[in-house]
Order: structure tokens, then sequence, then C-alpha cells
């Protein structure tokens, strides 16, 4: 990309909603269902049909709203948005347009290690519309009528993202955002998080926003990614060739990764908004608001950042945050306490998960319970057994119902640590290996790794390693 | 002779045993297969099935709980949907439309063993005033064949008046109920907005719709209310609160109540015959211990563009899901989706229907919608506000129902005054969500009934029905069947 140039990006991202029933309608709805099974006449807009707002729907919204720091509208409004397309079964979309459930807010993420923040400007409800399918086994369009007037929350952000990698940073942050709310399956193929960007671009230093483009149909975060930085240089080049382009709104290709004219300002559709006389205006008490608010879970970037501060890595904070199995396991060490949260959170996301995934357990079914974790970490922690020896204990967990102590004794594994024994062992090795000896003091250091490796070797792994190394530097030099 | 009953009197025929559901039926269907013809009450009509309905209710011990209704026919205006009938709305959009669900109104009636027999003519989607613009064609009014019976619910009101049917239900969006019911000699009743479901209802103005009865006294229009009204969660304007009890109708006293007369809806305009029709009817209650006073609710002024505005945006958009996709007309001619749209909107909807959606689609573009929709919405506002008012000094509001008496057909009225008194007095009741009613309170020097209009305080609709049945039973008028000729 050009840099001269900065890139401006904000987002509407459509987040299907997981409640159990349809948004103004008795209907269940789940994804993968069979083609219209999941369908009353309100669903397919037939004549006489009533709308009747599901309360699930504004508690979802609100879990939102809370959780991004949104000021709550108590009173909001329903809106139909009406064009003319056959998805659109009853030619009016229900969603908010002039007041928004929720208003204001932020999400905060992290970007490259730091923390960022983008505005919210609103969040408002809305129905999905029907499903048109093509397919070879039959001519022409059809529809299925299951995802109509499934709720959908729309998530509108201030034009603050300035890349690529940021707006999928953004992007993941609300998907583990809604993941923690539950109030979102957050799955891209199922097309449960869509969302629509808007792209512009201005010379670095110039504090006025460049003419913006709307692309729609982005259905998955690398496509936000490629649409963003195609959209970026094609304006670009565009500016550069001093050709003007117009406000408009384009669609996403992604099959050809490409953007494609939809629309211009002046053709813009008239959506002619007007309140949905068929619902009442929305109202949320106070004590709604408390409630939900009491009920929110810990949220993402503050679980990230508690780990971080208790001392584990970052990507395996991250990790704990996205994997709520792990991180109840990891909880549940932490409970049982005495070992060190970062050499918990290696071991978890080490061996053991490499051996759940092999044998297909999860963390909760584990043989080896956070309790006989936690004994073995004990003894690594107090130097009783070595790092390497804590691994063939793992194993022998996983083998048999034998305590980590009972396994360290019946294999005989632990720690030398007595620096007599040791001494006379790094002695021995000294004697036996004067080449490497005088490498090392003609400087060549890595002789010295070669030395304790023989050290180890002949001590079968089991000798305390810092007072090892102590004691070879101590005699070689 | 059981089609010159009331179905309070058929109801107790059949609680005493002393008829059957299947006689009733046989003789009312009679009637109606006889005088169809001549009046084109029915979009639809059973006959067979109907009377095999009936017969399985003879068979059927009657009890102490036997619902008032049992056994008894009715018919419903073609916008309200029946499972096992089409509903049409007269509309050439509709007319192979059959919905797969009853009404909450319908459903309610069923389950008291009432029988519906058929669906009644109207103008199309409702929009109009005489029941002239169906593709079923004009209804006639059976007090005079020549005349309209009114609209839109015309067909429901001349069922009734000429003993077709004893009970129907209309649908009112600005007076449909209440101007044939007072043009056929029939008690009309428009409930408090919220009182009825509308699940069911075909509206192309939600806002102002509600379904209501048309019968052939107060005590009819109270039982079938009784068993149509109540919270439906089916539609969410439903009012949980209303209850829908009647028993206190034969017992409520006029006696110190005050009936305003609105100045604005008894001007130039209400024909001497009316104008004294309904001055009689302010005498009869003044002299059983009422207080009449003229009141004046300036805010009126804005009634009909308020109205209008509303109602036709509102039609716009209702209408849109009309669109030859799903159901309803599809045109043979169209090459892609929006020649499918265009040519099946163009060949379905009739005349005024395309004028009204054409405005209403106006008035909410771009621009226009601050100019007209969101004043009107003010305006709305505050003639509810107006109205409310108007209750703190009356109980009871007292108008005509129509300026004139039923219209001869292709005589078209011209007169501006007539005009804007007919289009306002019955509407602004719907404007104001209140409980309406017209009640027969005189013959014209032509022999056509007069309606009265009496409006109560929203969901105070016991207490206007209880007014409604003081006059019914004071003044001594009685609604015989039309003598069809």
């Amino acid at each position: 990309m050009n840099p001269k140039y900065e890139t401006v990006i904000g987002l509407e991202i459509h987040a299907e909603l997981s409640t159990k029933t349809k948004a103004f309608c008795a209907c269940e709805y789940s994804f993968g269902g069979e083609v219209n099974t999941q369908w009353c006449p309100g669903c397919v807009g037939m004549p006489g049909t009533l709308p009747t707002l599901n309360k699930m729907v504004v508690e979802y919204a609100l879990r939102l709203g809370l959780a991004t720091d949104c000021k709550v509208n108590q009173r909001s409004g329903h809106d139909r948005k009406q064009y003319f397309y056959p998805d659109l079964a009853k030619g009016y979309q229900v969603t908010q347009a002039d007041a928004p459930i929720c208003e204001g807010g932020k999400v905060e993420f992290y970007h490259k290690g730091e923390k960022r923040s983008v505005r919210l400007t609103r969040i408002h409800i809305e129905e999905d519309t029907a499903k048109l399918l093509h397919g070879d086994a039959f001519a022409g369009t059809l529809l299925d009528f299951n995802r109509s007037g499934v709720p959908l929350l729309e998530i509108v952000s201030e034009p603050d993202l300035r890349s690529a990698e940021e707006t999928k940073d953004y992007l993941e942050a609300v998907r583990m955002l809604l993941g923690t709310l539950d109030i979102c399956n957050c799955q891209m193929q199922e097309g449960t998080i869509r969302c629509d960007v808007n792209v512009s671009v201005r010379p670095i230093g110039q504090t006025a926003y460049g003419t913006r483009v709307e692309m729609k149909n982005v259905n998955t975060f690398s496509g936000a990614m490629q649409a963003v930085t195609y959209e970026a240089n094609r304006q670009i080049e565009l500016i550069e060739a001093g050709i003007a382009f117009p406000q408009e709104t384009r669609r996403w290709d992604e099959h050809s990764g490409v953007s494609i004219s939809m629309r211009t300002k002046e053709n813009a559709a008239d959506y002619r908004y007007f309140p949905e006389a068929d619902l009442f205006s929305l109202s949320v008490s106070d004590a709604w608001i408390a409630d939900v608010k009491q009920s929110l879970p810990e949220l993402p970037v503050a679980k990230y950042e508690r780990y971080r501060g208790m001392g584990v890595s970052e990507g395996e904070s991250w990790l704990l945050v996205e994997s709520p199995e792990k991180e109840a396991y990891f909880e549940a060490c932490m409970q049982i306490g005495g070992v060190s949260p970062k050499n918990a959170a290696n071991w978890i996301f080490g061996l053991l998960t490499a051996r759940w995934k092999e044998t297909g357990v999860s963390p909760q079914e584990s043989s080896v319970t956070p309790v006989r974790l936690c004994e073995m970490l004990r003894l690594i922690e107090s130097g009783t057994i070595s790092n390497d020896a804590g691994k063939t204990v793992l194993d022998a967990l996983f083998a048999s119902d034998e305590t980590a102590a009972e396994i360290v004794a019946r294999l005989s594994l632990a720690q030398v640590s007595d620096v007599g024994e040791l001494k006379a062992l790094v002695t021995g090795i000294l004697e036996a290996n004067e080449d490497s000896v005088t490498a090392y003091k003609n400087g060549k250091s890595n002789a010295f790794g070669f030395l304790v490796g023989q050290c180890m070797k002949a001590s079968q792994g089991k000798a305390n390693p810092q007072i090892l190394n102590q004691l070879l530097r101590e005699l070689l030099d | 002779m059981f089609e010159r009953m009331s179905a309070t009197e058929l109801a107790r025929l059949i609680h005493q045993k002393e008829a059957k559901p299947s006689e009733i039926c046989k003789a009312f269907l009679a009637r109606a297969k006889e005088l169809e013809p001549k009046i084109n009450a029915f979009t639809a009509l059973e006959t067979e099935a109907v009377l095999a309905q009936a017969e399985v209710l003879d068979a059927v011990t009657i009890t102490e709980d036997t619902p008032v209704l049992f056994g008894l026919p009715f018919a419903v205006k073609d916008n309200i949907c029946t499972a096992d009938m089409p509903t049409t709305c007269a509309s050439k959009m509709l007319r192979n439309f059959c919905p797969p669900y009853d009404a909450t109104a319908v459903a309610r009636l069923r389950e008291q063993g009432a029988l519906l027999v058929g669906k009644t003519n109207m103008d199309e989607f409702a929009m109009g005033p005489n029941s002239e613009s169906s593709i079923f064609g004009r209804t006639y009014n059976p007090h005079d064949l020549r005349c309209s019976p009114g609209g839109s619910s015309g067909g429901s009101a001349a069922a009734v008046a000429a003993g077709m049917v004893p009970l129907s239900l209309g649908t009112d969006m600005g007076g449909s109920i209440r101007k044939p019911a007072s043009f056929c000699g029939l008690v009309g009743y428009k409930p408090s907005y919220g009182a009825v479901s509308r699940h069911g209802l075909i509206t192309a103005s939600g806002s102002f719709d509600q379904i209501g009865p048309i019968c052939r006294t107060v005590s009819d229009v109270a039982l079938l209310t009784a068993a149509i009204a109540g919270y439906d969660a089916l539609d969410s304007m439903s009012n949980p609160q209303f209850v829908s009890d009647f028993s206190g109708l034969e017992t409520f006293y006029v006696k110190g109540k005050t009936v305003g007369i609105v100045k604005e809806l008894f001007g130039e305009g209400v024909s001497d015959d009316v104008r004294a029709a309904i001055l009689a009817t302010a005498k009869v209650y003044e002299s059983l211990g009422a207080r009449v006073v003229e009141i004046s609710i300036p805010e009126l002024a804005y009634s009909l563009p308020v109205y209008h505005t509303i109602a036709m945006a509102e039609a716009s958009s209702n209408l849109a899901k009309l669109d030859g996709v799903r159901f309803g007309h599809r045109s043979e001619s169209a090459s892609d989706v929006d020649s499918l749209y265009i040519n099946s909107r163009t060949e379905g909807f009739g005349d005024e229907v395309k004028r009204r959606i054409l405005i209403g689609t106006y008035l909410l573009s771009a621009g226009n919608y601050e100019l007209y929709y969101k004043k009107a919405r003010v305006l709305w506002g505050m003639l509810r506000e107006a109205f409310q008012t108007a209750f703190e000094t009356c109980d009871f509001l007292l108008t005509p129902a129509a300026p004139k008496t039923a219209p001869v057909y292709g005589q078209k009225e011209t007169d501006p005054a007539v005009l804007y008194v007919n289009s306002i007095c019955t509407s602004s009741m719907n404007i104001a969500g209140l409980p309406a009613l017209s009640v027969p309170c005189g013959i014209d020097s032509e022999g056509l009934p007069i309606g009265a209009q009496l409006v109560g305080r929203r969901f105070a609709d016991a207490d206007l029905l209880g007014l409604a049945r003081v006059f019914e039973r004071e003044s001594g008028f009685s609604n015989p069947v039309a003598e069809v000729k």
C-alpha cells in the first residue's frame, strides 16, 4: 500500500442471535434445519399475521450494549425498512431506525499487543431475511424461509480502524465478546456473523475523511481484510491518477477478490422508513438493566488482562480466553493452588492439550484431573523432579491412577540435588572429556552445553540442572 | 320465522331446547340462497357443509355450560382469515388465497360452536364507502335495492339486514362498520382499539382497524363482542387489561351522565332528517336524566389529513407483501423479478387500492416523510389529547353516523360539506382509538334508516353498549328484517 495514505475503516456487523425462537414469532430456529421446516404464516409474510416481540432478543441486545458501555435508550422503537426483494417476505424489514436500543459505547481489543478501542455508534435489533437458493438440481431460484425473522443485532462502529489487520483483530474481539455473552454462535460458515465494511483513504496528516465506499456481502474475517486492502488500493490508485470517484455502495466478491459497484449515493435506495405500527415502542426498565448488568460474565479483554497479571504468557492468556473448557481446567488448578499460573498454563497448552487432542478426551473428562496435575507441578516447582522428569510422570499419570509422588518413587525420578554427589559426577565427566574442556577454555562456548549434556546423561536425567550448571562453571573457570 | 329473530332470541331457543341448530341454520341458509342473487352480500356461501356441521351439533346435549353462541350461524367480512374458506379482500390479488389459519375472532366463535356460513362482500381491501369496488360486484341495500348498503363492510350489514344470517363481523378502519350499519338499520360497533385481536385481519392500516360486530340489536352486539374480545398474545396491540364483560347491559343508567354533541360533526352537510333524528335521540337521553351539551373539538380540523396520511402510508407498506412471489395473484407475463412485481401488482389491484398505495409511497419517500408523515404523527397525538379533554366534561359523545342516509348507486355526492362530515365523523374515532357504535335512530323521508353514532371513553366499551341499549329500549325502535323488494 502507498505509504502516503491512511485507510479509515468502519464496520457494520450483523450478528445472528442464538435465541431459541425468532424475533417476532414463536418459531424455533436452528441452523441446518431441513429447508422450509422452520416457519409460520408470519415468517412468510402471510396476510393477516402480526409481529410479537421476543423478549429474549431485547435481553441479548442489553447484554451486548451493557458489555460495551453503551447508553441504553429506555424507550426505543421499531421501524419498517421497505424494499422489494424475493427474500423479504413482508416487503419490509423490521429494524430500529430512529431510536436504536443502544447508542455510544466502545469495543476494546488488542492489536499487535497494544490495547485499542473502537467507538460504537449504535447497536440495534432487526430481523433476518429468507435465503435464496440457487442450485444445479433445480431450475430458477427457490426460497428457504427458515431464516426469515431470525433476530439480528447490528453493531455499527465509528470509523476508528486504520488497517486490514486491525479490522480483523476488531472483528475477532467482537466475535469473542458475542461468544462470551452467549448470544451468538459466531459461525462464519453459517453466516451467523456478517459485515458491511466502510472504507475511505486520506493522505496522512489530513483530518477530513475521504470519499466513503460501503462494501456489502463480506462474509468472512479474511474476506474483510482482503476487501479493505483491495478497496484502499483501488481508491489510492484513482486518487493518484487524479480520477474522482463517487460515494457508493459496492458488493465484495470474495471469489474473485474484487469489489463491484452496486449503486451510487445519487441512486441510493429510498427505504421509506417509518414506525412499525403493529408493535409497541420498546421500553426497558431500570431494574431490567440492573439485572442484565449484574449477570454479565467477565469479558474477554478483562479476563486476558487478569491472566497477564498472573504472569501467564500473552499467547496462552488469549488461548485461555478463547477455550472455555481449558479455562475451566486452568481455573480449577488455580483453586487448588500451590502452583504457578504460568507453569500451569504451559503444561495445559503443551503436553496436556496434545494428549487431549490425540485421545479425543475433553479437559473435563481427563483422567489427569487438575488435582493430579497440580501434585505433579508442585513436585517440579519444589525441585523434587526436573521439568523433563515431569513429562515422564505425566505419561505415567495418564497410564495409571497412581499419584505423581508414587510415580516419582516407583521410577526413582527424584532429582539429585546433593552437591557432593553431583560434584563427584561432574569431576568424572570433565576428566573423561578433556578435549571439550580445552575447547571451552579456548572460548568455544558450545562445549559447555556438551558437558552439561554428558553430566545429565550420566545422572540419567536426574541431576538438578541449576546446581549442575553452577558446579560446572565453578570447576571449569 | 327464525330468520326474523335476533341472535339473542335464537340463543335462548337453542338453550331451552326449543330449536335445533340445524333448523335455525336451514332457515337462514334458505333465505340467503333466495336473496343472494338480488343482494350479492357474499363472496362465498357454504350451505351443504354448514348444514352437516349443524346436524352434528344437534346431537350435542345442551347444558348450563353450553356456550351462548352454540349452533348459531354467522358470517364474516372477507378480509378476516378463515382456514376453510378463501379470504379474498374482494380483490383479484387474493382471489385464490386460502389462509391456513383462522383469525382469532373467528377461532373464538368456532370454539363456542357458532357456525361460519360465509364470507361477506366488501370494497376491495376495505377501501371504499359503498361496497362497490369488489371483484365480485356491488352489494345492494336490502332496504332499497337501488341503494348502496354503505361500506366497506356492506356485505356483512346487508346479510344481517336481509335476514340471511343473524350475526356478522365487519372491520372498521374509518367507519366501515358504523356506516353500513346505519345505512342498513343495524347496530354496528367498532370496539376500542386493542379490545379485539387483529390477528388474522388483513388490514391496510393496522393503527386504526378493529374487527367488530354488525347485528340487529345491541344485545346481539354484546353477545358477539363478549365472545371475540379480550387479550390475544398474537396481537401486540391487544390490551391485557380489557375485560369484555357486558353483563351489566340491562342495568346501565344514563341518569347524571353527560352526552356531548360535537359541534364540528353536526353542522353544515348534515341533512335535515338526520339532524332531526339525532336531536330526537338526544331528547330520549335527556328525558332519562342525562345532561346533553354541545361541545367543540376544534382539533377535528386536522382529522382528515391526519387520517389519510397515516392510513395511506400504512396501506402502501402493508400491501407490499402482495408481490406475486409467495401468494396472491402472480402475473403470467413476467420475464424477471421486477416485472413479476410490477405486472402482478398492476393486474392484481384495483384503482382505489393503487391510488392509496401510490400516495402512501409518496408520503413516506425521502424528504416527504418529514413534511407529511411526521407532522401527521404529531397532530395524531394532539387529536387524541383533544378527545381526552372532551371526555373530561362528557361521558359520551353523540354524532350522526353519516350526514345522509344510504346513497343511490350512480348518484355521486358532490357537496363538499357532506363529503367532509361524512369522512371525518367516523374516522376521527379511529384516530382516537375510541369505542364507537352506530345505533338505528330513525327513518328518513325515503324510508331509509338513519344511524346515531355514540362514542365512549377508551375501554369503557361496556358503558357504551349500555348507553346504546338504553336508547334501543326506550326509543321503541325495532329493526325488522328488510322486506327485500
